[in-house]
């Protein structure tokens, strides 16, 4: 097999390339660190000694909890403390008592820290009332005494009968009517996705200490520091040396603790001012579940117009996100997913309508991928679906499809360099023998049909499916200009280098290849170079822990800091820094160095038009995926993935192989077992007996290929890989139960129930991601959320047709 | 009432109510913060000790039930920091530690694993780890360290 691996063009950029990593040879042996540093925190962390936050001890702190709604959409009347109980041994804090904003917002002012009497209950599990008690079975017992008086008002669940518009955005490229006048096969498709848990082993903690400044601290389990910090101050009228946000230990986030934990910071903070003590807000499994955001639902229809050759000629593409009942990140997530909605296809002809609305369901958010598994589940869905109506190969369409260097995106981006979509198409392909697979299972599907397969095996059907996909590397558009990070090094008089950042170390690994990529620019060993933990009276605001910019965008600014350190040092002493700064820092005393953000060069990105270059540039991933589908049960035991990425450069090959791996397994819960089910806007699956992730068992053997087509402005071309993963393994495994069952599912996830269904040709259970309404005494069994017959847009005679269309009001209009 | 039990070898005695978690004494009242809750209800196996050499998940386990037990932590593993264990050494070297919330309940369920003898292959370390959630690996680096101290012993 040939891979073609073009020459990188020049861009024109001025980049200093930086200092070779120290590679030593055979690093890369699968599971081995050979000659790498090791995880920094990892003693800490194996051996128990690594503080989370529940771990710490303040003494004399008070435990804090939450009274929280039980209806779906209500006015607050009031809120009644039963008399009968003592309530002098307990602190109550309602809305009245902020002293600031009632408000924790990033985008939009509409969320409250607390809903405020009078106000507008529109959610379950909001937040109404706080109580704070020096023990835990006063605090029991004073939340079972308090009572909401409330008022209902209507609720609104299906996002397709929403009203209330968080965002929109449209993108066009060509004439899409053209494409589809042109084209000989249009297929049609609409597909939908539910909510998901990021279900970080550790749930969201945080501890608030009122400081002697009339300010105060919180310790907490978080990825965004100073997201924290600007919550602080607005609610609680603070200065900006009154509020202190330290991260402690966390034991995962996948996005689950972006924005969220500003609330609990909130809550515990303004407790710990009236008790006058530290406060505890611990979440238990339950709470964390019933109250934090998800993943957000989408419907995504597609219409895809090709030439008989497979040739694509037109994309049309509408999706719906249901944002729950408040803003948060929603349109943001909302325009990644807009920009991956077309998969990494070159397509001349695109029409992509999105918008993202409000339902009375707990607000959604960032979860890993940040709106691009959503729409990029369709995207692979409708390559496989294609490549079914063509009657060829998925891996010949996507070799046909997808985008090489030069290619212009529907956003009327040039991808100038770093282009690895074929690349990990190949690779992935080869490695999966993904021909040979389908080659495999074609036999045994003619060998059941034809009854050969005796016994329990005969209800065995193998499948191996195929995708691909892209994701976006760092934040969207101008979200890094905007955002200009700072992060900083500094050497001490005893000639310490430490690094001072924002970002955070949730298990990814920013502590291990922080330090790895300063000591490179420096010429000292990593473990010389330590790095702070973030405290916002320590550290800069380095921006956000997402969106896979840590290596990436703060990286490259450390390189920065790093090169200026080692220029003034060595300006000085006319040595090198390695041998030389010791000396320098005694008799110079300390330097710090504060580096900003500086734009990539030659990148543009029109907000408005939404033209221009959505990201600097993009990961590339693809995987194959084998299943066996159990036909009596429509169990689906997903046996292997194989994927390749192509992260620009793995600073740490056994760092980012962990992040693929973990990426890949979330991916394949997504696929197949994680469903959040509601009821009157209520997660009923709210603990994890109910709510289920993969394990052990479960998880397939996962192979991971690290493929490096590096970016020119990034630290040695690394593209950032934490979310990548995430897009791609579940609409390879929904093609593998196709080829094992000859059924599409339309839905994630892709239960028992509705693979049953679909092999039976019966409607299956209610539609994904949908709460369903409480029922009245008497009324009938709930079908309201099933779809409605088609409307609009009539196939082609030779289109397959889809189950399960879009309906509601049109988006474009 | 008083249980006596000990703890990493040493014996401890606690005067606290019977159901007490065994979770909430070593936590809170021996100070082991090493063992983690996750879930409260034995689901995730964050909260995994050995109690005479069997996982549990100590969060279901009240201290009346290990009087005169033999209970283990994650503390117990290495004698410190500096010095870990082959299998905390395997797990650093793989890679089978990430966030680290899993990985106290994770290396007690692996201990007990290897302490049986059992053929460490692919699917029996699989089954051996089945009752411990990790979110962050894929399990794929967890199982390549138990495989590799297994390999060791």
């Amino acid at each position: 097999m040939t891979i073609r691996t073009p020459v990188r063009r020049e861009t024109g950029f001025e980049t200093i390339a930086p200092a070779p990593l120290v590679v030593p040879e055979g690093m890369t042996v699968p599971g081995r660190a050979v000659g790498l540093p090791k995880r920094r925190e990892g003693p800490e962390k194996l051996t128990g000694a690594a503080r989370y936050t529940d771990d710490l001890v303040f003494p004399g702190a008070w435990y804090g909890a939450t009274i929280r709604s039980t209806q779906p959409h209500a006015r607050l009347i009031g809120i009644e403390l039963d008399p009968a109980f003592d309530w002098s041994r307990v602190v109550v804090v309602t809305a009245r008592d902020i002293p600031g904003e009632n408000v924790v917002s990033l985008i939009s002012d509409d969320q409250p820290v607390l809903v405020p009497e009078g106000g507008e209950i529109r959610h379950q599990a909001e937040p109404v009332a706080l109580l704070a008690a020096a023990d835990r079975e006063t605090l029991r017992e004073a939340r079972r005494r308090v009572q909401l008086r409330t008022e209902p008002l209507p609720a609104v669940f299906d996002p397709l009968e929403s009203s209330q518009e968080f965002a929109h955005f449209a993108i066009d490229r060509g004439d899409v009517e053209a494409g589809f006048a042109e084209a000989d096969v249009v297929v049609e498709g609409s597909y939908r996705v539910g909510h998901q848990e990021q279900l970080y082993i550790e749930n969201n903690a945080m501890i608030a200490v009122p400081r002697e400044d009339g300010g105060v601290t919180v310790h907490g389990s978080l990825q965004c520091p100073y997201y924290v910090h600007k919550a602080l101050k607005r609610a609680l009228g603070l200065s900006t040396q009154q509020a202190v946000v330290v991260q402690e230990e966390t034991g995962g986030g996948f996005g689950g603790k972006e924005e969220y934990p500003s609330m609990i910071a909130l809550h515990a903070a303004l407790l710990a001012r009236r008790v006058g003590k530290p406060v505890r807000m611990i979440y238990d499994r339950h709470e964390d579940l019933a109250a934090t955001t998800k993943r957000h639902p989408a419907i995504v229809r597609h219409r895809t117009g090709v030439k008989r050759d497979g040739t694509l000629v037109a994309q049309d593409v509408e999706i719906v996100m249901d944002g729950g009942a408040y803003c948060t990140l929603t349109p943001v997530v909302l325009s990644r997913g807009t920009l991956h909605a077309g998969g990494p296809y070159r397509c001349p002809n695109v029409r992509i309508r999105s918008r993202a609305v409000a339902t009375n369901t707990p607000p959604n958010g960032a979860f890993r991928g940040f709106g691009a598994p959503q729409t990029e589940f369709a995207a692979e869905m409708q390559a496989n679906r294609v490549a079914e109506a063509l009657g060829m190969s998925p891996l010949d369409l996507r070799r046909r499809w997808v985008y090489r260097e030069m290619d212009v995106t529907p956003t009327g981006q040039v991808l100038r360099e770093s282009v690895g979509g074929e690349e990990v198409l190949e690779r992935a392909a080869e490695a999966g023998e993904f021909e040979h697979g389908r080659e495999r299972t074609a036999r045994a599907r003619e060998a059941r049909a034809a009854g050969m397969v005796a016994g329990r095996d005969g209800h065995l059907a193998p499948g191996i499916g195929l995708a691909l996909a892209w994701h976006g590397a760092g934040f969207t558009g101008s979200g890094e200009v905007k955002l200009g990070s700072v992060a900083s090094l500094e050497l001490s008089r005893e000639g310490r280098i430490r690094i001072l950042s924002g970002s955070t170390e949730m298990g990814q690994g920013t502590k291990t290849i922080f330090p790895q990529l300063v000591a490179a620019e420096l010429g000292v060993p990593p473990e010389l170079v330590e790095i702070a933990q973030p405290d916002t009276s320590l550290v800069p605001d380095s921006g956000p822990t997402v969106a896979s910019r840590t290596a990436m965008v703060v990286g490259r600014i450390l390189i920065g800091a790093a090169r200026r350190l080692k220029a003034e040092v060595e300006e000085r002493t006319g040595r090198a820094f390695a041998d030389s700064y010791e000396d320098d820092a005694r008799e110079h005393g300390p330097i710090r160095i504060d580096e900003s953000f500086q734009p990539y060069p030659g990148i543009r990105f029109d907000d408005e038009t939404y033209t221009g270059d959505a990201y600097p540039c993009y990961g590339w991933a693809a995987a194959v995926a084998e299943v066996d589908v159990d036909l009596d049960t429509g169990e689906v035991a997903v046996k292997s993935v194989v994927s390749a990425d192509d992260v620009g450069k793995a600073i740490h090959p056994v760092l980012a192989e962990g992040q693929v791996e973990g990426g890949m397994l979330q991916a394949v819960g997504y696929a197949t077992i994680e469903e959040i089910k509601l009821l009157d806007g209520r997660y009923l699956n709210d603990r994890l007996a109910t709510y289920l992730i993969p394990t052990a068992l479960d998880a397939p053997r996962i192979d991971t290929i690290l493929v490096e087509k590096p970016y020119s402005g990034s630290p040695h071309g690394a593209k950032g890989v934490g979310e990548l993963p995430m897009d791609v393994a579940a609409p390879a495994v929904v093609a593998a139960i196709h080829d094992a069952t000859g059924v599409w599912i339309h839905e994630l996830p892709a239960t028992p129930e509705r693979i049953l269904a679909a092999l039976a040709g019966i409607p299956g259970p209610p539609v994904t991601g949908v709460s369903q309404p409480l029922l009245d005494a008497g009324s009938r069994p709930v079908e309201a959320n099933r779809e409605a017959p088609p409307e609009g847009l009539d196939p082609r005679p030779d289109a397959p047709t889809d189950p399960q269309p879009l309906r509601g009001p049109d988006p474009r209009s | 009432v008083s249980y006596r039990f000990s703890v990493n070898g040493e014996p401890v005695e606690l005067e606290v109510p019977g159901m007490r978690r065994l979770l909430d004494a070593l936590r809170e009242d021996l100070a082991l913060t090493g063992t983690k809750e996750g879930c409260g209800e034995g689901e995730c196996g964050a909260c995994s000790v050995l109690v005479d050499g069997a996982v549990v998940d100590s969060c279901l386990v009240p201290v009346c039930q290990v009087e005169g037990a033999d209970v283990r932590t994650v503390e117990g593993l290495a004698p410190t920091v500096a010095r870990l264990s082959p299998l905390q050494e395997a797990f650093l070297e793989t890679g089978g530690a990430q966030c680290g919330i899993c990985t106290p309940g994770m290396l007690m369920a692996a201990e007990a694993f290897l302490e049986s003898g059992a053929d460490p292959s692919d699917e029996a370390i699989r089954e051996a780890i089945a009752g411990n959630l990790c979110r962050c690996t894929g399990y794929t680096k967890i199982i390549e360290a138990i495989a590799q101290a297994a390999e060791a012993r």
